[in-house]
């Protein structure tokens, strides 16, 4: 991958990063806790200043080039040839956008959601956006790592602090999780930079030297593991997936919404940044696997979700099978698939978002969320079932909504690795058009049943002003998806190239000394001479 | 062997001798103030300890002295630091700790001073008697210590099981020392190394002498299964002593600990790492698990302290740079962030015993919120959260452990960490998340604290944001030993 010199010097990237990490430290210091609508506002201002300034990226982005563009670089700790190391490309670029427009509304959904301790929540949410970018933009595996983990504490209070009844379980368990999946992809970057370094000679955690030289293919399946515990907690797959439900049900409304649309796309990006082209081979061998366990997901997904009676634990289970579908989409290891894998991310974080935000307004005018709580709503509240029905159609993936271009790419390319994944994912498909217009149909249709005592308003104007940016978008990317497409293009391009020269390449690397037809007629007939690498 | 070939150099010992004039100042001081004016000697103590600070920057990198017994080299002095440190937060908490005790003893004071003589010996010792020697200085004044709150049960019983205990591993260190001079002929480090370069590694007296004095090593560090005094000890010790004792005295160990595997005994480093191994996995599981089930704030500390040293000792059996390097590193980070939690025990145990459970710490953060955002930070460095130096700290050691292809070593240090996290995270969320039991009362925070907290804050974030130049010291001080 080549670097493309950030011509200005201007640093757009740390400055994007950390707007709301100075945000946070400028409503510490002097923002009393008192005046909420201070604290409010000034969030409000520094998340929308973080999403206007991020904005400049696809302004200024060059779509025909592959290469990482807005660099900036670094020493940080020599001694490890650790770098700060910032860039933006195809990849990151739609998931930092929509990191932060997803924090904007997230800030909007907890105007009247949060009663207690606003400050703090506030500066939290804040931090975790400054995580959440850094991750998406570091290229140096160890500063990856740090955000990585920046990410963690901040979500872990929020879900802890200002989540529902058994806030204190999802909290320790949504801790133990991801912490212990990443200590063990710590080890995976760890063992990755010693065999690199000793392979080449360079030690560095910068990944667009990693990529240059590929470790060989069995060193790769242990490091191949090792990511896998760290982002398949996240993403999460299918047996790490249990943390998910608990958390997503008992975070605050804006802890869901931010969970569902950033943090799950961790894990996924993750994938795509690291194991593809860092592990070609590993890729090559486990990619049957991981689509086993996608479709899996999918389905087992679906099927779980359909028995839920909880509104938001509804939504939860369901991105279990939507995330299936990226990575299902990112694992068929074509160019089709990856693209609606990394459009399906930026899908899934738009409508799986919309309704935690949708189910958190009426949960907060009413303080129920069972299912079973409400039926006919739509003579009560028109607008806000209309909002739901468009964020849920998306959702579903009906076509003219973002949803529907995203899974075409996804069975595009599943269908091109072989027609028999698409059958699957197509009654995947199916179950989630049954789950959602039957939650639909019993909770907006049918004779009006609300029992509550507190009044049942339609949505205000705060509530209209952030749904319509996001219905905007859902028919935007649903009707004209090529200013999306056409910015992941190049580097999709490039990331698929990279895993087809890194394979061969770390074929070759594998057994020095070996004669060098032998070696390129053994990765011919796919079987991987193994590397000397031996466990004390 | 002549007196001029013994080669006196009292600049080597000057940050001893110093320290020493200043504890015996201390001690004829006590005997003249009135009672209550003791706390004169406290200020004086902590004076004391910070003019050391600039002498023994100023004194390191003499050559090895008096005939090669003390060799006051930059990574004595590294450590000297790390006890300076130590020493003086621990004064700090300790004098409103002593007036909440309503005790106005004086000898606390020089008696701690005397300990960090010990261990600063220890440090500098370049032969075995003489590093025996600092830790038996050491050992002994903190069996004092320990045994302060006599009158009450628990300390009286921790003290003696510490003094058994420990009196026993002493001995067993001793018998081994006596089997690797009879083998080699002589106590000085780089002697025995010369000696044992020739001998072949079957000499069985001399792996009798590793073992015992791995033995004796492992009670002084808490390894499992030589840590059950730990836990007593730390409970029953006044808490700002039991910040040292997990502080200064696993340092000075450790200390010593490198000095003699890694310049005596480098040939044997294939005997003495495989047993190291044992001890640093089974350690750090066990140590982790424990810590899991205990009630009491301490006894939790001091079973992830055990865990800790497991972890530490995995820098120094892997035998390379990064790695020794390492474990001075995770000492220093070690020494801000478990001084800080223990500072933050020490303010919110009370006399009638409210605060020591870890229950008492719920809701502490909506009285106290300075108070528990610090504990919040120390326990996330101690859990190795970046971006804190208890992370950084982890990470050098665990990738010199990859370095040495000592994959499953590293692994189960990480699951270990991975299971520690599970009760630091607890006291957070106690603190966070929940609502207040029986309302600990937790007097206000004094200038002194104040400062401990500020202190031991910045260590920790400054160490895990900017580690470059603290690393490059730690490498330049190991580099005599292991190039």
């Amino acid at each position: 991958m080549t670097l493309d010199v950030n011509i200005t010097g201007f640093p757009l990237l740390s400055l994007i990063t950390f707007l709301p990490t100075i945000g946070a430290l400028f409503i510490i210091l002097f923002i009393n806790k008192e005046w909420e609508n201070g604290v409010k506002w000034s969030a409000l201002t520094v998340a929308v200043a973080t999403f206007l300034l991020s904005l400049i990226l696809p302004l200024t982005f060059d779509t025909k080039s592959a290469a990482l563009q807005w660099v900036e670089k670094g020493e940080w700790i020599n001694r490890f040839g650790i770098q700060f190391f910032l860039g933006v490309d195809g990849i990151s670029l739609l998931l930092v956008l929509m990191t932060t427009f997803v924090t904007v509304i997230c800030i909007l959904s907890s105007w009247r959601d949060i009663q207690v301790k606003l400050k703090a929540y506030m500066v939290l949410f804040l931090l975790v956006e400054t995580g959440a970018l850094g991750v998406f933009l570091a290229l140096d595996f160890f500063l990856f790592y740090i955000f990585w983990e920046v990410v963690l504490i901040p979500m872990v209070f929020i879900i802890g602090v200002w989540g529902s009844a058994r806030r204190l379980y999802s909290a320790i368990k949504f801790f133990l999780f991801t912490f212990v999946g990443s200590l063990f992809m710590l080890l995976g970057i760890l063992v990755l930079y010693f065999y690199h370094g000793k392979l080449t000679g360079v030690y560095t955690f910068d990944v667009t030297v990693l990529y240059l030289n590929p470790v060989a293919p069995r060193v790769q399946l242990w490091i191949f593991f090792a990511f896998f515990l760290g982002f398949a907690v996240k993403v999460p797959m299918f047996p790490l997936h249990t943390w998910l439900p608990d958390a997503h049900t008992e975070a605050p409304t804006a802890g869901s919404i931010f969970l569902a649309a950033v943090l799950l796309k961790l894990g996924t990006y993750g994938f795509v940044r690291f194991s593809l082209p860092l592990l070609p081979n590993a890729t090559l061998t486990f990619s049957p696997w991981m689509i086993a366990l996608s479709i899996f997901a999918i389905l087992y997904g679906a099927y779980v979700t359909i028995a839920q009676t909880d509104m938001k634990k509804l939504i939860a289970y369901s991105s279990v099978s939507h995330m299936g579908f990226v990575m299902l989409g990112i694992f068929v290891l074509n160019l089709e698939g990856l693209k609606g894998g990394l459009l399906q991310m930026i899908n899934h974080g738009i409508s799986t978002g919309a309704l935690f935000f949708l189910v958190g307004m009426i949960y907060e005018r009413t303080h129920q969320r069972m299912i079973g709580d409400y039926s006919g709503l739509i003579k009560v509240v028109p607008v806000y079932a209309v909002f739901f029905l468009i964020t849920l159609l998306s959702s579903m993936g009906m076509p003219v909504t973002n949803g529907f271009i995203g899974e075409l790419y996804v069975l595009i390319g599943a269908f091109r690795a072989h027609w028999g994944f698409t059958i699957p994912a197509v009654i995947g498909i199916l179950l989630g058009a049954v789950y959602l217009l039957w939650m639909f149909q019993r909770v907006f249709l049918g004779d009006l049943i609300y029992q509550g005592d507190s009044p049942l308003n339609d949505l205000d104007l705060r509530e209209k002003v952030a749904m319509i940016p996001i219905i905007i978008l859902v028919f935007w990317i649903g009707l004209y998806p090529s200013p999306f497409l056409k910015i992941t293009d190049a580097s999709l391009n490039n990331l698929v190239q990279t895993i087809e020269q890194n394979s061969k390449k770390s074929t070759l690397a594998a057994e020095p000394f070996a004669g060098h037809h032998e070696r390129l007629a053994g990765f011919r007939h796919g079987s991987t001479p193994l590397a000397k690498g031996s466990d004390r | 062997m002549s007196i001029s070939s013994l080669n006196i150099n009292f600049s080597a010992v000057l940050p001893e001798i110093f320290l020493t004039a200043v504890a015996l100042v201390v001690l004829c001081l006590d005997l003249i103030l009135p009672k209550q004016h003791k706390s004169i000697l406290g200020y004086l103590s902590i004076l004391g300890l910070v003019l050391l600070l600039p002498i023994v920057v100023l004194s390191a990198g003499t050559s090895a002295s008096f005939g090669g017994m003390v060799i006051a080299d930059h990574f004595a002095a590294f450590f000297n630091i790390i006890f300076i440190l130590a020493g003086i937060f621990t004064l700090m908490i300790s004098m409103d700790y002593l007036k909440r005790i309503k005790s106005n003893s004086g000898e606390y004071y020089y008696i701690i001073l005397f300990a960090t003589v010990g261990m600063m010996v220890m440090a500098s010792s370049n032969d075995l008697l003489n590093f025996y020697v600092g830790l038996e200085l050491m050992a002994l004044s903190f069996y004092i210590l320990v045994a302060l709150r006599i009158h009450e049960r628990r300390s009286a019983e921790g003290a003696l099981k510490y003094f058994i205990l420990g009196a026993l591993s002493s001995g067993i260190l001793l018998y081994g020392i006596s089997f690797a001079y009879g083998s080699s002929g002589t106590t000085n480090l780089l002697e025995i190394s010369r000696q044992t370069g020739n001998i072949s590694s079957r000499d069985s007296f001399l792996l009798l002498a590793l073992a015992l004095i791995v033995v004796g090593f492992s009670f002084k560090v808490a390894l499992f299964p030589f840590h059950i005094w730990a836990p007593d000890a730390y409970e029953g010790a006044p808490t700002p002593v039991a910040a040292l004792l997990s502080v200064g005295s696993k340092a000075a160990a450790f200390a010593v600990f490198i000095r003699v595997f890694i310049v005596a005994f480098p040939a044997f480093q294939p005997q003495w790492s495989k047993l190291l191994w044992v001890l640093s996995a089974a350690t750090m599981v066990f140590g982790s698990v424990v810590a899991i089930a205990q009630k009491n704030m301490v006894r939790m500390l001091a079973y992830s302290s055990i865990a800790h040293a497991g972890v530490i000792l995995i820098g120094l059996l892997v035998f390379n740079q990064s790695g020794v390097s390492g474990v001075l590193y995770y000492l220093l980070v070690y020494t801000f962030m478990n001084m800080g939690a223990f500072t933050v025990v020490t303010l919110c145990v009370s006399p009638n015993q409210k605060g020591e459970m870890i229950k008492d710490y719920k809701g502490l953060a909506s009285h106290q919120p300075v108070v528990a955002f610090s504990l919040a930070l120390f326990l996330l460095s101690l859990a190795g959260v970046p971006p804190t130096g208890g992370f950084i700290a982890k990470f050098i050691i665990f990738a010199a452990a990859i370095d040495a292809h000592y994959y499953w070593l590293a692994a189960i240090g990480v699951l270990s960490s991975g299971i520690a996290l599970f009760f630091y995270a607890k006291v957070i969320f106690y603190m966070y998340m929940q609502e207040s039991e029986n309302g600990m009362e937790v007097p206000s925070v004094g200038l002194a604290y104040k400062l401990v907290f500020l202190l031991s804050a910045v260590g920790t974030i400054v160490l895990g944001v900017y580690p470059s130049p603290f690393l490059e010291i730690g490498v330049n001080a190991v580099k005599p030993f292991i190039p």
